[in-house]
C-alpha cells in the first residue's frame, strides 16, 4: 500500500513532469536530468548579468516544477547562443538547446510578458516565409517602429552609412523559386510538431 | 582546382557585401571553386529555433537536401557565415544522431518532394577549408605583399568553434587556426584572449544594453592588445562590432574606433589586391587608415627583452623554517 502511494506520488511530481516534458521537446540527448547544479553555465555566460535567473537556478526551478516562473523568466531570451556553457558543462547538458526549448514553450503558452524578443523572431521568420530569404531593412524598420521608436534618431546615421556603403538595400530580396515547396514543407513541419 | 558546394547565406548580399567581394576575389588564387546551391533559402539564423523546433530544422534541411542533389564529385558543403555553418551542421548532426527525429524532418521535406540522408554531406566553414584543405603553404605562396607591421586581432566569434559537432577545431575557446592564417599573411598577430567570445548576436535588436556591454568588452580588449584592426570570419560579428560601435560609444560615452574586417579581405590584400577591390571602405569604422602601417621593409627581429631577475634582498631576510640539525631535539 505504502509502495503504491509513493509510486503515485512520483508520477504526480510536478517537477518530474515538467522536466520530462522539457527533455522530450529538446531531444533525449540533451541530458538535462544529469545537471549537478555546479553553476559552470552561469559562471561562463556572457549575458548572465542581465538574466532573471542563472541557467543553473532555472534548471533547479524546472526540477521543482515551477513551470509558470520558468516560462516567465527572461533567461532563455537573454541567451545569445554562444554555446560556451554547452562546451564547458561537465555533464554534457546541451544547455543552449534547452534554452531554445524553453523559448518555444514560452511562445506557445504566451507566458513571457516582454514581447520584444519573440516579436523580433516572428518578424524575422515572416520574411523568410514570404521570400525564402531574410530581409534586413524590412525587419529592422518593422522592429524599431514597434519596439524602439526612441532609438531611431541615434540609429539614423548608421542606417544611412549602411545604405551608402551598399551594405543594405531598400528593396526586398527576390523570392526564391521554390517558395511554394518551402511553404508546404513548413506547413507539414508545423502540423507534425502540433501532433507530437 | 578543388570544387566545393557553396551555401552563401543571406548576409553575403547585404551587410556582408565586403565578405562576398573579397571571397570571390581570393578563390582563384587559393585554387578553389565554389558551386552555389541553386535556389537555397535562409537558414533562420537563431530566430526560428527559438520559436519552434521541427519547422526550424525543416527550413535548414531543405538546403541540405538541395545540396545533396547537387553533389557531383564533391560532398563538402562550405558556408562562410557562422550562423549558417552552425545551423547546417546542427541539423545534419541532429538528424544523424536521432533517427526518429531525422525521419520527422524528412517527412516534412517530402511535402516539397525533397529528402536528405544524414551524414551524406560534410559541412565545413570556409576558414576550416582554407587552413586544412588549401593549406597554409599554398596561402603563403600566394602572398605578394606581406602585411608586415599590421597588428591584427583574430576574432572568430562563438558559433564556428562551438559546439563543433564534427570535432574540426583545435580548441572550442582558444582555437589557433585564424592566428596561423594571419601569421602566414605576414601580419603581426596580437594575443587576443576574447577571440571566441560572443559579439552579442541578435541582442543588438532585442536587448541593446546587453549587446553594447559585450561589444565594448571586445573592442576594448582589442585596443589593449594593440591591434590596428580586428579580423573576423562571421558577418554577424562584423556587423555588430562595426555598425553598432557608434551607438555603443554613445551609450557608454566612450570614443572607441576599432575597425573590423573579414579574413578574406586581409588575404586579398596580402595577395596584392587593391583594398577597395576586396571590400575595404564599406565598413563604418574605416579600416583603410590603418593600412598605412603595412611596411615594405622587413621588420627587424626584435631583441628579446632582458628579463630582470630579482636579486637577493639586502639586509636580514625574513626568518625561514630550517631542517633541524642531526641530534638536535625538537618538540
Amino acid at each position: 500500500m505504502v509502495l503504491a502511494e509513493s509510486t503515485n506520488h512520483a508520477i504526480a511530481d510536478p517537477g518530474r513532469v515538467f522536466l520530462e516534458e522539457v527533455i522530450a521537446r529538446t531531444g533525449p540527448s540533451c541530458r538535462l536530468d544529469m545537471c549537478i547544479q555546479c553553476g559552470t553555465c552561469g559562471g561562463s555566460c556572457p549575458s548572465a548579468d542581465d538574466m532573471d535567473h542563472t541557467p543553473r537556478t532555472l534548471f533547479a526551478m524546472i526540477r521543482a516544477g515551477m513551470r509558470e516562473q520558468v516560462l516567465r523568466s527572461n533567461t532563455p531570451w537573454m541567451c545569445v547562443s554562444c554555446y560556451l556553457c554547452t562546451v564547458r558543462c561537465p555533464q554534457d547538458v546541451r544547455i543552449t538547446d534547452v534554452m531554445y526549448t524553453l523559448k518555444n514553450m514560452a511562445v506557445a503558452s504566451h507566458a513571457y510578458p516582454d514581447s520584444t524578443a519573440p516579436d523580433f523572431s516572428r518578424a524575422f521568420i515572416r520574411n523568410v516565409e514570404t521570400f525564402g530569404r531574410s530581409f534586413e531593412v524590412g525587419l529592422t524598420a518593422q522592429h524599431y517602429l514597434r519596439h524602439y521608436l526612441t532609438r531611431l534618431p541615434s540609429m539614423a546615421p548608421m542606417g544611412i552609412s549602411m545604405l551608402r556603403s551598399g551594405r543594405m538595400g531598400l528593396t526586398p530580396p527576390r523570392r526564391i523559386r521554390g517558395m511554394r515547396g518551402l511553404k508546404r514543407i513548413l506547413a507539414r513541419a508545423k502540423a507534425l510538431e502540433a501532433a507530437s | 582546382m578543388s570544387e566545393y558546394l557553396y551555401y552563401p547565406g543571406c548576409s553575403m548580399d547585404s551587410s556582408g557585401r565586403s565578405y562576398r567581394d573579397s571571397l570571390e576575389a581570393v578563390t582563384a588564387p587559393l585554387g578553389i571553386t565554389l558551386r552555389e546551391i541553386d535556389d537555397w533559402n535562409c537558414c533562420g539564423a537563431t530566430e526560428y529555433l527559438g520559436l519552434s523546433r521541427l519547422p526550424a530544422y525543416a527550413l535548414i534541411a531543405r538546403n541540405l537536401a538541395l545540396a545533396e542533389q547537387a553533389r557531383n564529385g564533391t560532398n563538402t558543403l562550405v558556408a562562410p557565415c557562422s550562423a549558417c555553418f552552425l545551423n547546417l551542421s546542427k541539423t545534419n548532426h541532429a538528424m544523424a544522431e536521432d533517427a526518429a527525429f531525422g525521419a520527422q524532418v524528412n517527412d516534412a521535406l517530402a511535402a516539397g518532394d525533397l529528402h536528405y540522408d544524414p551524414d551524406s554531406l560534410r559541412i565545413r566553414h570556409l576558414l576550416d577549408v582554407v587552413v586544412r584543405e588549401v593549406g597554409l603553404e599554398t596561402v603563403r605562396s600566394r602572398v605578394t605583399r606581406p602585411l608586415r607591421g599590421l597588428k591584427l586581432a583574430p576574432y572568430l566569434g562563438c558559433m564556428v568553434p562551438r559546439p563543433d559537432y564534427d570535432g574540426r577545431w583545435s580548441d572550442p575557446e582558444h582555437p589557433s587556426e585564424l592566428d596561423r592564417l594571419l601569421a602566414a599573411l605576414g601580419a603581426e598577430v596580437v594575443d587576443y584572449p576574447l577571440k571566441t567570445e560572443c559579439c552579442g548576436g541578435h541582442m543588438t535588436q532585442i536587448g541593446p544594453s546587453t549587446a553594447f556591454s559585450m561589444i565594448r568588452r571586445l573592442v576594448d580588449a582589442a585596443e589593449r592588445a594593440g591591434a590596428d584592426m580586428m579580423v573576423t570570419i562571421c558577418p554577424m560579428c562584423q556587423m555588430n562590432i562595426d555598425a553598432f560601435q557608434g551607438e555603443m560609444n554613445a551609450h557608454f560615452h566612450t570614443s572607441h574606433r576599432m575597425p573590423i574586417v573579414f579574413f578574406t579581405q586581409v588575404m586579398g590584400l596580402a595577395f596584392g589586391m587593391a583594398p577597395e577591390a576586396v571590400g575595404f571602405g564599406r565598413e563604418l569604422v574605416d579600416a583603410r587608415p590603418a593600412l598605412a602601417r603595412i611596411s615594405d621593409e622587413p621588420v627587424p627581429e626584435a631583441e628579446p627583452a632582458r628579463v630582470r631577475r630579482p636579486g637577493r634582498p639586502k639586509g636580514p631576510a625574513l626568518p625561514m623554517p630550517q631542517m633541524p640539525e642531526a641530534g638536535e631535539v625538537t618538540r
